[in-house]
C-alpha cells in the first residue's frame, strides 16, 4: 500500500511538474505573440448576422467588425444586418444614426424563353460567367440574362430561384438582404442593388437602336419616348439616354403611368408585390 | 539503439503506404473539415506538419526517460533522481495524458503564433485549428512511434520519432491537397442533390485510399 502511494505521489508530481513548465513557456510565448483586440470589435461581432457576405465592403463579419471599431466605418452598413444590427452596433459604440432603408435585388431583363430566342447552342460550363466569354453569350441580345442560374447559386441566403419556365432568375424579395453578391457575379450586370422604397424600375439593359432590339427581344427597350411624355412629373422622372430608357430615382412618385404607357412592357412596377407581402407575409414564396 | 530502419523507409512508409489519412484514416475530420479550398487546406496540412514532428519529438523523449523503466539503453529521469518506478514503468498510467498534454500545449503554442502572424488564416481554419489537439493523427502518430513500434520496449529514438512524426504530416498534407484538388473541381459539377458537398466528398475519398493501397508493401516496407 506504502508504495502504491509513493507510485501515485510520484506520478502526480512528474505531470504536474511537466504542466508548471508548458505553462510557463506558454506565457513567455504569449508576451512575444499578443495581439491586442478592442473589446468592442467582439461585442459587435457577436451582433453581426456572420453571413461574410461582404456587402459592407470589408473582406468578412470580422473585418467590418474592427472598421468599427476603429472607428473606420459607419455603423449601418451591413445591409443583412438590417436596421437592428445597425441599432445594436451604434448602442455599442455609443453613436447615434439616421434611418436606414432596406435594399432589395432587381433583376433587369425580361426576355424569357418566350420573348427571345438563342443565336447558337451553348454547350459547355453551366455556369454564365463561363457562357458570357463566348461572344457575350448564346443569347440573341448581347445584355441579356443568360438564365444559367450563377446569381441563383452565389446567393447566400437563398434568396433566388430560376423559373424553370421563363428561364430568369427570381428573386424572392422576403429572403433577399440586398448584400450584392449576385449582382457581383453577373457577368452582364443586369441585377442591381436598389432601394426598397422604390418600385418603378426599367427592365431592360439594351443600349442598341429600337429596331435592332425588336429583332432580338419581345419586351426590350426600344427607346420611343413615350414613358418620357406620360410622366407626371415636371421634366420627367424616366430619361431615355444611349436607346434606353432609366427611372431617376429621387424623383419618381410610383404613379405608374409610363408602366402603362410603355408598349413593350419593358418598365416593371414592385409595389403591388411588396405591399401584398407587408400585409400577407409569405405570399410570393416559390 | 535498435536502428533498423532508416530515413528512406520512414519517409516512403508515413507518406505513401501508411498514410494517416489514406491508409490509417486518422484525421478524417480536418480531411473533410477543411479540404474545400485548396488555400485553407495548405494551412492546415502545414500547422499539422509542425505539431505532430515537435510533438512525436517530444512524447518519444517523455516515453523513454520518463514512462519506461530504465533499461540498460535508456534511464528513467524519475529514477535517476530517486523516485520510486513500478515494473512496467509509468507506461500504462500516465501514456494517455502525457501525450495529450504534450500536444494541447503545442497546439496553443500554434494557434498564438498564427493568430499573431496570419489572422487571415488563423480564422479561415476556425475551429479546426484547437481540433487539432483531439485530432487522431497526432496522437496516434505519437503512439506508433512508441508504445505500437514494432519494439515497444525501447519505441523509436527521438530523432527518427520526430523524422516519423514530420512525414506522417506530410503524408496528411499530401491527402489534403489531393481532396482539395479535387473537391474545388466537384463543386462545379452537376452532382445529385442528395449527395452534394460531404456525400461526394465521402465517396472520393474512398476512392483515393483504394488508389492508395496500390503502395501497399512498397520495395518490401513494412511501417
Amino acid at each position: 500500500m506504502d508504495t502504491v502511494l509513493t507510485y501515485i505521489a510520484a506520478a502526480v508530481g512528474v505531470l504536474g511538474t511537466l504542466a508548471v513548465c508548458f505553462g510557463a513557456l506558454l506565457a513567455v510565448a504569449h508576451r512575444f505573440f499578443h495581439v491586442a483586440v478592442d473589446p468592442r470589435q467582439a461585442k459587435i461581432e457577436d451582433v453581426l448576422p456572420g453571413a461574410n457576405c461582404g456587402s459592407c465592403g470589408y473582406g468578412g463579419c470580422a473585418a467590418y467588425a474592427e472598421a468599427v471599431a476603429k472607428g473606420e466605418a459607419a455603423p449601418d452598413r451591413c445591409t443583412p444586418g438590417g436596421p437592428e444590427c445597425a441599432h445594436h452596433i451604434a448602442e455599442i459604440m455609443g453613436i447615434r444614426i439616421s434611418d436606414f432603408v432596406p435594399k432589395v435585388a432587381v433583376v433587369k431583363c425580361q426576355g424569357s424563353c418566350e420573348h427571345t430566342h438563342d443565336r447558337f447552342r451553348y454547350v459547355g460550363e453551366h455556369d454564365c460567367r463561363a457562357a458570357a466569354a463566348t461572344q457575350f453569350g448564346p443569347t440573341a441580345c448581347p445584355y441579356g440574362c443568360l438564365g444559367l442560374g450563377t446569381c441563383v447559386r452565389a446567393c447566400p441566403f437563398d434568396a433566388m430561384v430560376m423559373d424553370p419556365e421563363t428561364g430568369l432568375p427570381r428573386v424572392l424579395e422576403e429572403r433577399c438582404t440586398g448584400c450584392g453578391t449576385c449582382a457581383e457575379v453577373c457577368p452582364k450586370n443586369i441585377i442591381e442593388i436598389l432601394p426598397a422604397d422604390q418600385y418603378v424600375h426599367v427592365l431592360c439593359r439594351n443600349r442598341d437602336r429600337g429596331k435592332v432590339v425588336r429583332q432580338v427581344c419581345e419586351v426590350g427597350c426600344i427607346a420611343c419616348h413615350k414613358c418620357e411624355k406620360v410622366c407626371p412629373v415636371e421634366g420627367s422622372a424616366i430619361h431615355v439616354r444611349d436607346n434606353l430608357a432609366e427611372v431617376d430615382l429621387d424623383a419618381c412618385i410610383h404613379c405608374g403611368k409610363c408602366v402603362r404607357a410603355c408598349p413593350v412592357g419593358c418598365i416593371g412596377n414592385f409595389r403591388t408585390l411588396r405591399e401584398e407581402r407587408k400585409t400577407h407575409p409569405g405570399a410570393d414564396a416559390a | 539503439m535498435t536502428m533498423d530502419v532508416g530515413y528512406a523507409e520512414l519517409a516512403i512508409g508515413s507518406i505513401l503506404i501508411s498514410n494517416l489519412v489514406l491508409a490509417k484514416f486518422l484525421g478524417l475530420c480536418p480531411f473533410f473539415g477543411v479540404s474545400r479550398r485548396t488555400s485553407d487546406a495548405v494551412g492546415m496540412g502545414l500547422a499539422v506538419i509542425f505539431v505532430i514532428s515537435i510533438a512525436s519529438a517530444v512524447t518519444a523523449l517523455i516515453y523513454r526517460h520518463v514512462l519506461l523503466p530504465t533499461t540498460p539503453e535508456h534511464t528513467n529521469v524519475l529514477g535517476a533522481l530517486g523516485l520510486p518506478v513500478p515494473e512496467g514503468g509509468y507506461v500504462l498510467v500516465l501514456k494517455t495524458i502525457s501525450y495529450i498534454l504534450v500536444i494541447a500545449v503545442l497546439v496553443q503554442f500554434v494557434e498564438m503564433v498564427l493568430r499573431k502572424a496570419v489572422p487571415t488564416l488563423y480564422r479561415a481554419l476556425g475551429i479546426y485549428l484547437p481540433l487539432i489537439t483531439t485530432n487522431c493523427a497526432v496522437m496516434g502518430m505519437a503512439l506508433l512511434n512508441t508504445e505500437a513500434w514494432r519494439d515497444p520496449a525501447n519505441g523509436l529514438p527521438v530523432h527518427l520519432a520526430a523524422f516519423n512524426g514530420f512525414c506522417g504530416g506530410v503524408g496528411f498534407l499530401v491527402a489534403m491537397l489531393l481532396m482539395s484538388g479535387i473537391r474545388e473541381r466537384l463543386a462545379e459539377r452537376p452532382v445529385p442533390k442528395p449527395f452534394r458537398d460531404l456525400p461526394i466528398a465521402f465517396i472520393s475519398g474512398g476512392l483515393m485510399a483504394l488508389a492508395f493501397m496500390g503502395f501497399a508493401n512498397l520495395f518490401g516496407i513494412a511501417v
